[in-house]
């Protein structure tokens, strides 16, 4: 790691005063991405401004039917959330396979989506339950928070802090895992909501995207088999050593209708 | 008392448990220094400068020092230990391999300079400011693309990049079995490379002691005399007497942790300028790009069979890479830790095995976990299954026709080596029947009934171990002698230290041989002390590889016991007034033959250290003995593996359902130790068959696995459990009966799970399918029509 | 730029000056000599470095010393009861779930995260609890047997005959 400045935030408000008056500050949330990306040197930042003891940014509550979960919750308390479990059990799942137990232990949703790893497991959940990011200066929709592989709509000095998941009718997380890294190869996250079906996938392209024709067909007949045809077009999705673009291609529609298959 | 055979619980296990072990990382020197490499980040470029006057400015930094550093002060390359002549009898090409580049960096993480500091953050700080012009040039990873007319040459003075062509049996007698053959079954297939990866990274501290002269190397070794043998002599030309190489607790290796490594050089060097410790512990992402990788064979190969199906022949032409430059002992791995193998527990007359070794702008590639074997075992078990296959017979019942008779050993192979014993049929019979193989077609249907298809593979190894003969070895080309040494020394008390050239690194020497010496001794194991690793404290060792400690390290305690005896019956003699011939050693006690007159070990040890009473001129005092073992032969561990995996057609996932073992480890001293060394060795080999893969961008020398994010290690929840048995057939020329272990599991395993697989996928047509046999691979295989996009 | 960091390890208070860089496992290898706790890669997969921060298994390798203020820190070398092996240390041992010791204490501290989480685990629990931690030596095995032997030692539970003796 390069060497830098460490603060503790006392509150939001100071962590975006930092923020704006430093432009090459950063903040850290669980740190379980960014303090392996320092340790490789790929970023130099001047100060992380850690965000730990900010309690406001902690919590998971059920409200207006959904639910509302603070941006420095960690993974292992979506897992456990009784609430979770109850209201969006697909998303104590997903949180559930996020990393391995010490990784979950330490990393929080608000450094996942803001992060938004191509691979990562939140991204899917985020759009295919169509949440709500509440931010230090706004509400961002799901689908409009996502800009790109590890870009997102946020600020410089904008903060996550609260994130508003709708309750579906039915939900369900599929992930292909990479076999070194444990990241997603491919994601899929399937909702059957009041306002139709959400069809999400990380992993597969640079950033998560939907697949309108599968929630087409899906709002038709909510079953695998109504997916089945759909062929994903391997245009622009990743391939590495791991899994070229046709099998990502291919394990879309294999996880997407295992997915709707888990939501009966 | 006998403790040979029981599981008795570790006895390291306490420091390990409670995080009381000592690894070289764990060790710091008063006022050490810490040493960060700079490596390229090329694999092939001319050095046109290293501008380090920033660096050597920077806060901390005591030191840079560059090749020419190195130049200036004499210091060696790193020597290779085997020299392999070709089929045209020329010697092998030896290129230099100098600790720090001089000139020119052939492979990424090529040492090119080193910074010395306060701290390892100031040096690694200090190594971004060393400003290096690298004029890259193209560069060549794959080893049949380096054959290739016009390839980039790795060495100008090696054209083809060709190290040796080399060969072993006769080619026109395959040749004419082969054309008188029923049938010839013919494969290519590749072995993939891979990187040991032991958990414990590779550190070295290098010290310096200015008032005895004395330099002191600890390091992460599995053999720390070798080290300093090829350190002492043709590194850095330094006095064995003066020159101390420490490997304490060692995190695993192997095979990485045979070799001498530029870093161990360079600290020592470096201690002995400064006059200051100095420590370096590689990241992971070094040891990646600086340990010695393993395997990387592309072979071609032709088995023969007649109407009986009886084998006939076996003809194979493999390439090896090499790597960028030769490290310790890659040269004897491709040959003759391997075509002398391809015999395999078969009756095959001849064979002809020619192997071209190749240097390409990639690591070094040596020895790892099985070495030669492994690749050896895993081509000749895919031919006889795809043989199987196409006579339509079972491949247990066409290994059975052609394995070696249980009556006729020895056995002399057409590959130079002679099978001292061996049981080829048991072990496939208990591995057969604790899989139910017989049951496995009901299996098959019920889980195509779930869509999904499932297989059953066998594969059956034979290896040389407890390496090696010296007078063959020699023959053969090595530089070393490969005995062993150990000194007993039974202390004035009656408790035993034990010091013995092996070193364990993982294999529990602590305990297994402490029941060697309670059970030779008849003392008590909590008496008995084994001491490895420190040049200092043992006479001499050759180190931990090839499963060799137990049948060549233990046969030398044995050995050294058998003098303790001796003299200790000197001993009782004069005491008992007896003659040295009626006096009797059992359970720790020496009795004259048939009185109940008797003196304990303890009374003979008390006497010799207090010999008031000797007489000198016929009995030395003490009762401290050393013997230097050096085996006849190799051992021959063989056995027979059974997976059994299903595969998902959808996506390519596959399970292994079950695994199954059988061995025959001759005499098992402690049965806990040798299942956890068999479990190992499997996780290897099944790492190898379906995760792991070192890979290089081709056309860059770029290492695209350089971290944990994409090379695949073997996880708890990747594996299975193991179900295991063994079958003993006593080794004949060393006292134990032993034969080894440690390597079993990674020879044995990479054939059974292709096998298996291939097996599943019978249906699709498919003959053979690479390792790692990645979901991505095995849904290609259901899913033909996907095949021209790969 | 330097800053002090206060916190509590193995039960007892530590104080030190560090930098914003300094990992926690440096703290605890370099500063306070507890090589119990070992670093086995760089991108916090292998889990050599596992310890409890405030009860929970973190990797001290992808945790900044300071982000450990007031936090209590417990390492492998304070599970032990004086001389006397914890019983998950202690079902280690017995079903010889180690063998060069290098990922053991890691083992050992993901191992008591999970016992307190799932005091009863099945073997395909404990073996996707282990994601976190790679041994290249036991082929986990015994890991697995150890767990649950552990597991059941620490429940009271009748311990049943060791897998690795049996064999």
């Amino acid at each position: 790691m390069y060497e830098f400045d460490y603060q503790k935030a006392a509150s939001l408000d100071d962590a975006a005063k930092f923020l704006a008056a430093h432009d090459d500050a950063k903040l850290v949330a669980g740190g379980m991405t960014l303090i392996p990306t320092l340790k490789q040197r790929l970023a130099k930042p001047s100060d992380l401004v850690d965000l730990a003891s900010i309690g406001s940014l902690k919590g998971i509550a059920e409200e207006a039917g959904g639910v509302t979960i603070g941006a420095m919750t960690r993974h292992v308390e979506v897992q456990r959330s009784d609430i979770v479990r109850r209201v969006i059990p697909a998303l104590a799942a997903l949180a559930g396979m996020i990393g391995d137990p010490a990784v979950r232990n330490r990393g929080t949703i608000g450094g996942s989506i803001a992060n938004n790893d191509p691979a990562a497991d939140y991204p899917a959940a985020v759009v295919g339950l169509g949440a709500t990011v509440v931010t230090t200066k706004r509400e961002i929709s799901g689908d409009s928070f996502f800009t790109g592989m590890f870009e997102t709509a946020l600020g410089q000095d904008e903060i996550v802090t609260t994130v508003k998941f709708p309750k579906p009718q039915a939900a369900a997380y599929q992930k292909f895992k990479n076999p070194a890294s444990r990241y997603a190869i491919v994601g899929v996250f399937v909702a059957r909501t009041g306002q139709g079906v959400r069809v999400a996938v990380t992993g597969a392209g640079p950033c998560v995207f939907r697949v309108p024709e599968m929630e087409a067909a899906l709002a038709r007949s909510f079953s695998a088999d109504a997916i089945k045809d759909i062929a994903i077009p391997d245009d622009g999705l990743n391939s590495d050593i791991h899994a070229s673009a046709e099998y990502r291609a291919h394990l879309v529609g294999v996880m997407a209708r295992r997915a709707v298959a888990a939501c009966a | 008392m006998t403790e040979i055979g029981t599981p008795v619980r570790r006895r390291e296990d306490y420091r390990f448990l409670t995080g009381q072990g000592t690894y070289t990382d764990d060790i710091n020197r008063p006022r050490q220094l810490y040493a960060y490499i700079l490596r390229s980040p090329h694999a092939n470029a001319a050095l046109r400068g290293v501008d380090f006057a920033a660096a050597a400015k920077a806060p901390g930094v005591v030191a840079v020092y560059t090749g020419k550093d190195i130049e200036a002060d004499g210091v060696g390359g790193l020597p290779c230990g085997w020299l392999v002549h070709s089929k045209d009898g020329s010697p092998m090409y030896e290129p230099p391999h100098p600790v720090l580049a001089q000139g020119r960096v052939r492979h990424v993480g090529d040492p090119v300079a080193v910074v010395i500091a306060d701290s390892l953050a100031q040096a690694r700080d200090a190594a971004e400011l060393i400003q290096v012009d690298y004029a890259v040039e193209p560069a060549i990873a794959n080893a049949a693309g380096a054959l290739r007319a016009g390839a980039p040459q790795v060495w100008p003075e090696v054209p083809g990049n060709i190290c040796y062509d080399w060969h072993l049996g006769d080619p026109a007698a395959v040749e004419q079995a082969l054309a008188k053959a029923a049938r010839v079954v013919k494969l290519d297939l590749t072995n993939n490379r891979l990187v040991p990866n032991a958990m414990e990274p590779r550190a070295a501290i290098g010290d310096f002691d200015r008032a005895t002269g004395e330099h002191t190397l600890y390091t992460t070794s599995q053999n720390p005399h070798v080290i300093r043998l090829l350190m002492g002599a043709f590194v850095l030309h330094l006095p064995e007497a003066k020159l101390r190489v420490v490997a304490p607790d060692v995190g695993g290796g192997f095979g990485s942790k045979i070799y001498h490594y530029a870093e161990e050089a360079i600290v020592t060097w470096a201690a002995a300028k400064l006059k200051r410790p100095v420590k370096w512990t590689a990241e992971r992402v070094e040891s990646f790009m600086s340990d010695a990788h393993g395997r990387d064979h592309a072979t071609h190969v032709e088995l023969g069979l007649d109407v009986d199906n009886k084998f006939v022949a076996l003809k194979v032409s493999t390439i090896a890479n090499m790597g960028a430059y030769l490290s310790t002992f890659a040269t004897c791995i491709p040959t003759y830790l391997y075509a002398t193998l391809l015999a395999g527990t078969y009756t095959t007359p001849v064979i002809y095995a020619e192997t071209k070794a190749v240097f390409t702008h990639t690591v070094p590639v040596d020895a790892y976990r099985g070495a030669g074997r492994p690749e050896a075992t895993f081509l000749l078990e895919r031919i006889v299954d795809l043989a199987a296959d196409e006579l339509g017979l079972d491949p247990a019942e066409l290994r059975r026709k052609n394995f070696i008779p249980t009556d006729a050993f020895p056995y002399q192979t057409p590959v130079a080596l002679q099978y001292d014993s061996g049981d080829y049929f048991s072990t496939l019979e208990l591995a057969t029947k604790a899989a139910d193989y017989a049951g496995f077609e009901a299996r098959r249907a019920d889980a195509a009934r779930s869509g999904k298809l499932r297989g059953i593979g066998i594969a059956t190894y034979i290896e040389a171990c407890g390496i090696a003969p010296s007078a063959v070895v020699g023959s053969l080309g090595a530089r070393a002698g490969l005995f062993e040494a150990a000194t007993v020394r039974v202390h004035p008390t009656g408790s035993v230290t034990v010091l013995t050239g092996s070193h364990s690194h993982g294999q529990g020497h602590e305990t297994t041989f402490a029941q060697l010496v309670a059970d030779g001794l008849g003392v008590p194991i909590e008496q008995i002390d084994i001491v490895h690793g420190d040049s200092a404290k043992i006479p001499y060792g050759m180190g931990t590889y090839g499963s060799r400690s137990l049948a060549v390290g233990g046969t030398a305690i044995i050995k050294a016991m058998d003098k303790i005896v001796a003299k200790g019956k000197k001993i009782a003699a004069h005491l008992l007034e007896a003659a040295e011939a009626d006096i009797e050693f059992k359970d720790g006690q020496f009795s004259v033959a048939g009185t109940d007159r008797s003196k304990t070990l303890g009374e003979i040890a008390l006497t010799a250290y207090v010999p008031h009473n000797f007489p000198h001129d016929e009995l030395e005092p003490g009762l401290d003995e050393t013997a230097f073992y050096d085996p006849k032969n190799f051992t021959f561990p063989s056995g027979a593996y059974v997976a059994e995996v299903e595969i998902d057609p959808d996506t390519g996932t596959l399970e292994i359902v079950k695994f199954t073992a059988s061995d025959d480890f001759g005499r098992i001293v402690n049965p806990m130790i040798v299942a956890g060394q068999v479990h190992g060795g499997l996780a290897q080999g099944i790492g190898q068959a379906l995760l792991e893969n070192c890979v290089y961008d081709h056309s860059t020398g770029q290492l695209l696995t350089a971290s944990y994010n994409d090379y695949a290690m073997p996880r708890a929840d990747d594996l299975p459990s193991f179900a295991l048995s063994t079958h003993a057939t006593l080794c004949t020329h060393n006292p134990l009966g032993v034969k080894g272990c440690g390597e079993a599991g990674a020879i044995g395993a990479p054939a059974a799970i292709s096998n298996a697989i291939v097996d599943a996928l019978k249906d699709y047509g498919v003959r053979h399918i690479e390792m790692p046999a990645t979901p991505e691979k095995l849904w290609r295989a259901v899913h033909p029509q996907n095949m021209a996009a790969e | 730029m330097q800053k002090t960091v206060s916190l509590t390890v193995n039960g007892k208070p530590v104080s030190a000056t560090v930098e914003g860089r300094t990992l926690l496992v440096q703290l605890l290898r370099e500063t306070l000599g507890l090589t119990g706790t070992h670093v086995g890669c760089d991108t916090s997969q292998c889990g050599a470095c596992v310890v409890h921060v405030d009860g929970e298994a973190v990797k001290s390798c992808t945790l900044l010393a300071l982000q450990a203020e007031g936090r209590s820190v417990k390492t492998i070398e304070d599970v032990a009861d004086g001389d006397t092996l914890h019983p998950m240390q202690e079902a280690f041992r017995d079903n010889h779930a180690l063998q060069c010791g290098f990922c053991t204490p890691g083992m050992i501290m993901s191992a008591l995260d999970l016992v307190k989480n799932n005091p009863d685990p099945t073997d395909r629990e404990i073996r996707e609890y282990l994601e976190g931690n790679f041994c290249r030596c036991t082929g986990y095995h015994n890991i697995v047997l150890a767990i649950k032997a552990g597991a059941a030692a620490m429940r009271g539970a009748p311990v049943e005959p060791h897998g690795a003796a049996a064999e």
